[in-house]
């Protein structure tokens, strides 16, 4: 099953690779990872999104628990979170297809952040199920580049 | 007032009371050598870093305390890693301070540069990279901390040349605080009311203590636990002399190569009280089919060891010193009734005990392995440590020497370091001049280290060098006798050099023995003389290490011998292993 991990670490050089060579050396997979800063400027939030049955996911919170630079470690998938993905997409344009591409993109609340004779860069934000409906459709035109951020997500309030 | 880097790590390392490390100097700690110089603190030049790790390390086993051992940057610093490693899959606290070339020079491929935070992160339980010479202080005191408090382990500092040769005040701070290193020390009274409830459950329980209890100081309290509820005790390797041997509970060692009544217990039980223990592979042999009618319960400070490999039904995350003294505290309250149950449970162990005991051939000519260690046991006083190399020579100590005191045995469990006896000798040695110490070792073990024969001699330092010389890789040639057809396959040690002539060379006395009708007074002389010793006895070559689960099999899936009734089952269990 899917989780997503949130986990505060302190912020300095180094402590990423910690992280990651813990996945690594224990055989965990990542499917996707995000670093910032929090509000703290000590602090950076990690989000990873890691796949693994109960034990596997049990063993991922408690070594990530055990590094010395790891502050808090949660499990979001038990609680009620958002997250949200942000991609930037370089699709191919032409006289015909631009109508349509710029409708799917309205469709979606994307933004344009680059236009070229043959080409529009969008920015385009949602949760994993938005950012791949979006992907499937604007495909059949022609996508030239794509970059995406990895999951953040944020437990909520209520 | 301004010092050096160099200085400040020198009175850092008194301020947390070390008066001995091990270590190699070279070109980027020439500051902290220098500082080193006239500081009382004494520092042991051994012939390779790897040896200096450990001799640190058999220090902080023997004492522990933290041990601490120096290298330069580059090869100085890689060649530790094994000994950091060694360290870490046992729970050493360990401090290893590294050179490191100047910071501006970092990560430009400089002379003797090597990212030894990087290669070492894996075998750390943390480590860090000094930036700032005002930081020195402050990332000592939290390396010994770290090192020395939870679950124990190796903590390295890298010091680079500028930043050690940079000036600073001392500015120690009072008190250590890392947010994110609280380690949970006190058990979960909850948990520990659903221990006893458990006892008074279990028809058919058993003791499975490991390295935790000698860690955690806590033997005394094992043996009260144990003897106030009449459970049998079998130890991992790393656990022996956490339980005294002569205690007629005791089982001997579980796993591959435990006591068959260690195993049948195991296997048989209802409940499993594992105590500072990690159900490793070579415990459980195949986890599918490890003790299939029994409860577990899992007392251990690492919360990740908890379910790793087995599924645990009760957990207590805690010291296990204190959680043990509250379990018999909390028991001592109520008078002790199961003293009759026991007793067809006890009666079934012993029967086992009666069935296989732990045996060789006692009319063999040659001089058996298991004879030798038998006779050391009994000729060594009841304090001296024993540390051993790996493979056959530690497997025969673990299954025929009697440890009835913690600290007595040093041995690479998890990590299997051949190599690593005689050096741990060394610091156990420092940390316990009057205490007799010997390395059981094997011929091949012994040559991956024995360039230290130079640093007993500078030190007269009185180690004991048991080899028990088969002339091969005894353990590997065991495999290939048994699973690859006797093809011995790079095994055999033809070419061993003249070892009591080695010896000799160094200054070190020497003595063969051939006969077994000598083995007691090669050993007597070895114990006697004042001074190294290494003692080289002739054993047969033939001889392995029974019983065996072979991996993959049950732990009551034993066999005990290369006799042809267990070549069949060896080879049934083979087939079931694909």
């Amino acid at each position: 099953m899917k989780h997503t991990i949130s986990v505060t670490v302190e912020n300095r050089f180094g402590v990423l690779s910690r992280v990651v060579g813990l996945f690594s050396g224990r055989g965990f997979n990542i499917e996707s990872l995000s670093v910032g800063e929090t509000i703290d400027p000590e602090i950076s939030r990690i989000t990873i999104v890691t796949r693994g049955d109960d034990r596997i996911i049990e063993q991922v919170t408690k070594q990530l628990r055990k590094l010395v630079d790891v502050i808090k470690v949660t499990d979001l998938t038990d609680l009620n979170f958002v997250d949200r993905e942000m991609i930037l997409i370089k699709i191919s344009a032409t006289e015909k297809s631009k109508a349509d591409i710029l409708r799917i993109n309205d469709i979606f609340r994307g933004k344009i952040v680059d236009v070229s004779p043959a080409s529009y860069t969008f920015e385009v934000t949602g949760d994993g199920g938005k950012i791949q409906a979006f992907l499937k459709l604007v495909k059949p035109f022609g996508v030239k580049e794509i970059a995406r951020t990895g999951k953040v997500a944020i437990s909520r309030e209520l | 007032m301004q010092i050096t880097g160099a200085e400040i790590v020198v009175q850092s390392l008194k301020e947390e009371g070390v008066d001995i490390m091990f270590g190699y100097p070279g070109g980027v700690l020439l500051d902290l050598y220098d500082a080193l110089f006239n500081s009382g603190i004494k520092h042991v030049l051994t012939r390779h870093e790897q040896a200096a790790a450990h001799a640190a390390d058999g220090y902080a086993r023997s004492t522990g305390k933290v041990g601490v051992v120096l290298a330069t940057s580059g090869p100085g610093a890689t060649n530790l890693v094994t000994g950091v490693a060694t360290a870490y899959m046992d729970s050493v606290p360990l401090v290893a301070l590294t050179g490191q070339v100047s910071t501006h020079m970092i990560g430009g491929d400089a002379f003797q540069e090597a990212d030894i935070i990087g290669i070492t992160r894996p075998v750390t339980k943390h480590s860090y990279l000094v930036t700032k010479t005002e930081d020195i202080a402050r990332v000592i005191q939290e390396a010994f901390h770290i090192a020395g408090t939870g679950r124990p382990g190796p903590v390295l500092v890298d010091l680079p040349k500028d930043v050690l040769a940079g000036k600073a005040k001392y500015n120690r701070p009072k008190s250590v605080n890392i947010r994110g290193y609280k380690p949970k020390v006190e058990g979960h009274q909850g948990q520990i009311k659903r221990v006893i409830a458990e006892i008074k459950k279990a028809k058919k329980p058993v003791i499975y203590a490991g390295g935790g209890v000698i860690i955690s100081n806590a033997a005394a309290e094992l043996k009260e636990f144990a003897e106030y509820n009449q459970i049998p005790v079998t130890n991992t390797l790393l656990g022996l002399g956490g339980f005294p041997a002569d205690n007629p509970l005791f089982l001997g060692m579980l796993g591959m190569h435990g006591t068959y009544k260690a195993n049948m217990t195991i296997h048989e039980s209802d409940l499993i009280l594992a105590i500072g223990a990690r159900f490793d592979d070579r415990v459980t042999g195949n986890v599918a089919k490890f003790a299939p009618n029994a409860r577990i319960v899992h007392i251990d400070i690492d919360p990740s060891a908890i379910s790793k490999n087995i599924v645990v039904h009760v957990p207590v995350v805690g010291d296990v010193k204190g959680v043990l003294t509250e379990l018999n505290r909390l028991q001592k309250k109520e008078e002790p009734v199961w003293g009759e149950i026991r007793q067809s449970w006890l009666d079934q162990v012993r029967q086992w005990s009666e069935d296989r005991p732990l045996s060789y051939d006692k009319d063999s000519k040659q001089i058996k392995p298991q004879y030798v260690i038998e006779r050391l046991s009994e000729l060594a006083p009841d304090d001296a440590i024993i540390t051993t190399e790996v493979g056959q020579n530690q497997m025969w100590t673990a299954q025929f020497y009697n440890f009835n005191k913690p600290r007595t045995l040093l041995s690479s469990g998890g990590l299997g370091t051949m190599g690593y006896g005689f050096p741990a000798a060394i610091g156990a040695q420092f940390a316990n001049p009057d205490k007799l110490v010997v390395d059981i070792a094997g011929d091949g073990s012994f040559q991956m280290n024995i360039q230290e024969l130079a640093t007993i001699v500078q030190h007269n330092l009185p180690v004991k060098i048991l080899i028990l010389n088969n002339c091969c890789l005894g353990m590997v040639r065991q495999w290939q006798e048994l699973f690859y057809d006797a093809r011995y396959s790079s095994t055999c040690l033809s070419s061993n050099p003249d070892f009591v002539k080695i010896a000799q060379a160094y200054g070190v006395k020497g003595i063969k023995v051939e006969e077994k009708k000598d083995v007691d007074a090669g050993l007597i002389e070895m114990i006697k003389h004042d001074g190294p010793v290494l003692l080289e006895c002739m054993v047969d070559r033939e001889e392995g290490v029974y019983p065996m689960v072979p991996a993959g099999a049950a732990s009551n899936d034993m066999i005990f011998g290369p006799n042809k009734k267990d070549t069949k089952k060896l080879k049934v269990i083979k087939k079931a292993a694909r």
